[in-house]
């Protein structure tokens, strides 16, 4: 075997003074096959040491919070002993070097995490983000990671319920692949990581291994270079029909108490899943490594234990379990392999055809792996830019609106997610293009919506303001179809933590989500980190992935934002102040990029929110839409495009700019459809609970009319919507 | 009336499927691929899905599976036999009905609502069935109808057509074909036409609250036709 020294340590990822401390903590110099277990469990991706310091900080606690962060994914109850194990994940280098693979075992392995831990998965969501639509990588790769998505979850059998899409030139040679699941489980039976008992036999099942993914986890906390494509060998190849089976295997297995503890094998394979359960456990574990079953031949301990090839489990079972635990995998088809046994060393112990080949304590891989407390740069608010009259002088509000619906952040994903399979499983009841996806919890009279959501150009601007944006407008888009917001997962994307300005981004915009969240008790009950986005040195913006999950306790209360009636009035709840900097209108008409994101005031979000879901439960409204990405005209525009309706607009007679008053992205604010019997009742509520509300029109057929402004056939704004990326992606 | 729906190795409708029969009145079992026999059923139904990954060719491994033989027997003793999706896959990999499904038109992976017009003459399936033009759902990547010229001239000289793709007016065209289908074809019968396979899924939309309810009328019909 080669001599381990300094050198190969650093081509491992390793910094000089990590490989130094391994040695002190080992007391020896580490064979090959330690070192690849060290440099998989110290990376940034595994070992969370640049985060951790600030992680530790969020607010995780919570009434309906069963398990938080720390398992392999967040656990909340929805009541009737049923809960909802959920998380978000990234996939993101792998998804560059190899768009399909890459997003396709994103997707796996989040399925993985969820059923794990005995849920059935129910929901799936993305959120996918692309440089600019005219870098020449970006339509190969959104083809790739639209099929490779579509072509692992379609298989599965879940249905892909939402998700988000954007483009910014800051990805051009980064892309981000976020990944979110969501499983259904009996609160009693819901399986954790942590091993227990002496002499427990440690079961191999799923996929054989190969050498597919070898150092993905360290990949994942490296940055991009020229070469890159060289790295394409280290990602992996997913197989969602082996998953399927695996899937069922393992929720057959779960109906009796035969598991102890289980862990899927994703970053760093065999490694992390053997030390995590043993570590959570206190307890050692050994390992015999020519019994793991092997998909080539002279596979090395080094390979075994690195491997990432997909769609393998590792379980602790109770003695005794062993025989009928291999009859269910049997019938699945799958590998069933025992290949250790939990110690009382505290050490891990690998043996191949009975020579011991490893053996570290547990220890130092876990807790005694490094923890930084990185340098971090604070940002200052940017000015206030001064927009006057003068830059609207041309515009006229009718053609900024089709130039809006058109731009490639605003425009309909329909081409997206008509190749995701979003009815199986047939308790979908709200698809993907509106403000989140509702799916049904199966045979009851409940429902559970969820959303993905960033906003990267806030957080890029001023990330502690935008890192509070982002978990409130998760919370509006949840309220929006009338459930009550419950918990969120975080993905939190970033550049390299080892620059002060990157690194600052990070801490901001976590401080921020973190405000936002315990004002709005919305706990953060799982989530990942990927650090070094960047290519040739430049970082990607902050992107904050939020998904959230909510409950709609009376599935038929549940509402959707398509206009719904001629003669219904529409409001807008939440004051506009005209915040126009940071808003698509400034960025894609006035070619202005400076500026601070809109300010959040939480006790407003709050209130309004509340509200509004107070509205919906009294059954007072139709429709609801939250304003967002291009202000309340955009808004109403997508609610006459998907109601098929119209909009006849009251006289503007505001104290702002009718352009500040119609693009400001202002936030906390809602559009609202009011039947004209409900008005008054609406607005007495409204006024009672301190919400401002401006009536802004009625529904009528076909058109949106502003003022002077020039008819607008809403057939074809819907045109306009749709067209670009169907255009886009065909030439 | 007893019906029974077949598990294959990646099947993932099946479940709903299971909940669309007995939503309905019928009292559906689950059979295992492996298994040599169907319980005793008036209707067999082959569920979506990824049978065996779909590796080959969709549909053609569970074509040669344990359980599909006496799937053929069954159908070929005048059994109801019903293949949604994966199952119409399967079926015409069995040679149980006549033609070839490839992949869509524009190469990708197609979910959503669609039109499609029945045949309702002389079948259990759409015969005496309250709406002749449909909302189903599809959700597929090989749905692409296509058989001869001489088998599609004596497949509608016998009627066996099922259902086309058409808009919501029951207009037949181009416009409405979503996968590239030859004549529209959503769905054929075989020439006793006791079996049918068809692309759009009915168990999806079986529910007000769901993308159609149109389903409904789909099993609520069968169910009469069948007693």
């Amino acid at each position: 075997m080669i001599e381990v020294n300094e050198k190969i340590a650093v081509d491992h990822g390793l910094k000089k003074e990590e490989y130094k401390k391994i040695c002190e903590l080992l007391k020896r110099n580490p064979n090959l096959t330690e070192l690849g277990i060290f440099s998989a469990m110290w990376n940034e991706h595994c070992s969370y040491k640049s985060s951790k310091k600030h992680l530790k900080k969020l607010n995780t606690k919570g009434k309906k919070v069963i398990q938080g962060p720390g398992e392999n994914a967040g656990v909340i109850d929805i009541g009737d002993d049923d809960a909802i194990v959920f998380k978000i994940e990234s996939h993101n280098h792998p998804s560059f070097i190899e768009p399909y693979q890459g997003a396709a075992t994103g997707v796996g392995g989040i399925l993985r995490d969820v059923f794990t831990m005995g849920a059935r998965p129910i929901a799936n969501l993305n959120s996918i983000h692309f440089g600019s639509p005219s870098n020449k990588k970006t339509k190969s790769l959104l083809r790739g990671v639209v099929q490779g998505i579509g072509g692992y979850g379609n298989c599965i059998g879940v249905p892909t319920i939402a998700g988000q899409t954007c483009f910014d030139e800051s990805y051009n040679g980064n892309i981000l692949v976020n990944a979110m699941t969501l499983g259904l489980v009996k609160k009693d039976k819901i399986f954790y990581s942590k091993a227990a008992g002496l002499n427990k036999p440690v079961i191999y099942v799923g996929s054989k291994t190969g050498r597919d993914g070898i150092h993905g986890a360290s990949m994942a906390s490296a940055k991009f270079d020229d070469k890159i494509e060289e790295k394409k060998p280290t990602v992996q190849v997913g197989d969602p029909f082996t998953e399927k089976l695996l899937l069922e295997a393992c929720l057959e297995l779960m109906r009796d108490d035969s598991i102890i503890a289980i862990q899927d094998m994703g970053a760093a394979g065999l490694t992390s899943s053997s030390v995590e359960m043993a570590s959570k456990g206190k307890l050692g574990i050994e390992l015999h490594l020519d019994k793991v079953p092997c998909r080539e031949e002279n596979m090395s301990p080094y390979e075994i234990m690195l491997s990432e090839s997909q769609e393998r489990m590792l379980i602790v079972l109770e003695n005794g379990k062993e025989k009928k635990a291999k009859e269910i995998f049997d019938k699945w088809n799958l590998d069933f392999s025992v290949i250790g046994k939990t110690t009382n060393s505290k050490n891990i112990e690998l043996y191949f055809d009975k020579n011991k080949v490893a053996n570290i304590p547990i220890d130092l891989l876990s807790e005694e792996a490094p923890e930084y407390d990185r340098k971090w740069k604070k940002s200052k608010l940017p000015q206030k830019i001064k927009f006057t009259k003068k830059d609207f002088k041309n515009l006229k509000i009718t053609d900024v609106l089709k130039k809006i619906l058109a731009s490639p952040n605003v425009c309909s994903k329909e081409w997206i997610w008509e190749q995701y399979d979003h009815t199986v499983m047939g308790d979908t009841i709200q698809k993907p293009g509106g403000d989140a996806g509702v799916v049904r919890v199966h045979g009851s009279g409940k429902a559970v919506a969820a959303t993905v959501d960033s906003s990267a150009s806030y957080c890029y601007a001023h990330p502690l303001s935008g890192g509070k944006q982002i978990v409130c407008e998760t919370w509006r888009n949840l309220i929006c179809v009338g459930a009550d917001p419950i918990a969120i997962t975080n993905c939190l994307n970033f550049g390299n933590p080892e620059k002060a300005e990157n690194m600052g981004e990070f801490v901001e915009c976590v401080e921020g989500l973190n405000e936002a969240s315990k004002y709005l008790n919305f706990p953060v009950v799982s989530g990942n980190v990927s650090f070094y986005n960047e290519t040739k040195d430049k970082g990607i913006k902050p992107t904050p992935t939020i998904g959230g999950v909510g409950l709609i306790k009376n599935y038929k209360d549940m509402i959707t934002m398509n206009l719904k009636e001629i003669g219904n009035i529409i409001l807008v709840v939440g004051k506009t102040e005209g915040h126009l900097d940071q808003s698509i209108f400034a960025k894609e008409i006035l070619n202005e990029k400076k500026g601070p994101p809109p300010e959040i005031n939480l006790f407003n979000e709050k209130n309004n929110g509340e509200t509004i879901l107070r509205l919906i439960k009294d059954k007072l409204l139709r429709s609801v839409h939250d304003v967002s990405l291009g202000g309340i005209i955009t808004g109403i525009a997508k609610m006459c495009i998907k109601g098929k309706k119209g909009l006849n607009f009251y006289k503007f007679k505001g104290v702002i700019d009718k352009f500040e008053y119609f693009f400001s992205e202002d936030q906390g604010r809602y559009i609202i459809e009011v039947e004209k019997e409900h008005l008054e009742k609406v607005k007495k509520l409204l006024e009672n609970n301190s919400n401002h509300y401006d009536l802004i029109g009625e529904v009528i057929e076909d058109n949106i009319s502003i003022n002077d402004e020039p008819t607008l056939s809403v057939d074809k704004l819907s045109e306009f919507n749709k067209d670009w990326l169907i255009k886009y992606m065909i030439n | 009336m007893k019906s029974s729906v077949i598990i294959f190795p990646g099947s993932n409708c099946d479940r709903d499927m299971d909940v669309a029969l007995k939503k309905f009145g019928f009292k559906n079992k689950m059979v295992w691929h492996n298994d040599n026999v169907i319980p005793k059923s008036d209707l067999v139904v082959l569920p979506g899905g990824f049978s065996y990954g779909d590796y080959l060719r969709c549909g053609s491994i569970a074509a040669k599976s344990n359980i599909i033989n006496s799937v053929i027997e069954f159908a070929n003793k005048g059994g109801l036999v019903i293949g949604i999706c994966n199952g119409f896959q399967i079926l015409i990999e069995t040679g149980l009905v006549t033609g070839a499904l490839l992949r869509n038109k524009y190469l990708k992976f197609i979910c959503k609502n669609i039109f499609v017009k029945a045949n309702k003459t002389q079948n259990k399936y759409f015969n005496k069935i309250k709406k002749d033009i449909l909302e189903l759902h599809i959700a597929h990547n090989d749905g692409n109808y296509f058989c001869s010229k001489d088998d599609l001239k004596s497949m509608q000289d016998n009627d066996q057509i099922a259902v086309r793709y058409c808009d919501s007016n029951g207009e037949i065209s181009e416009k409405s074909n979503p996968n590239g289908s030859i004549q529209n074809i959503a769905g054929v019968f075989n020439k006793k036409k006791n079996i049918l396979g068809m692309m759009p899924h009915p168990e999806r939309v079986i529910d007000n609250c769901l993308s159609s309810n149109d389903g409904s009328h789909f099993f609520k019909n069968l169910l009469t036709n069948m007693k």
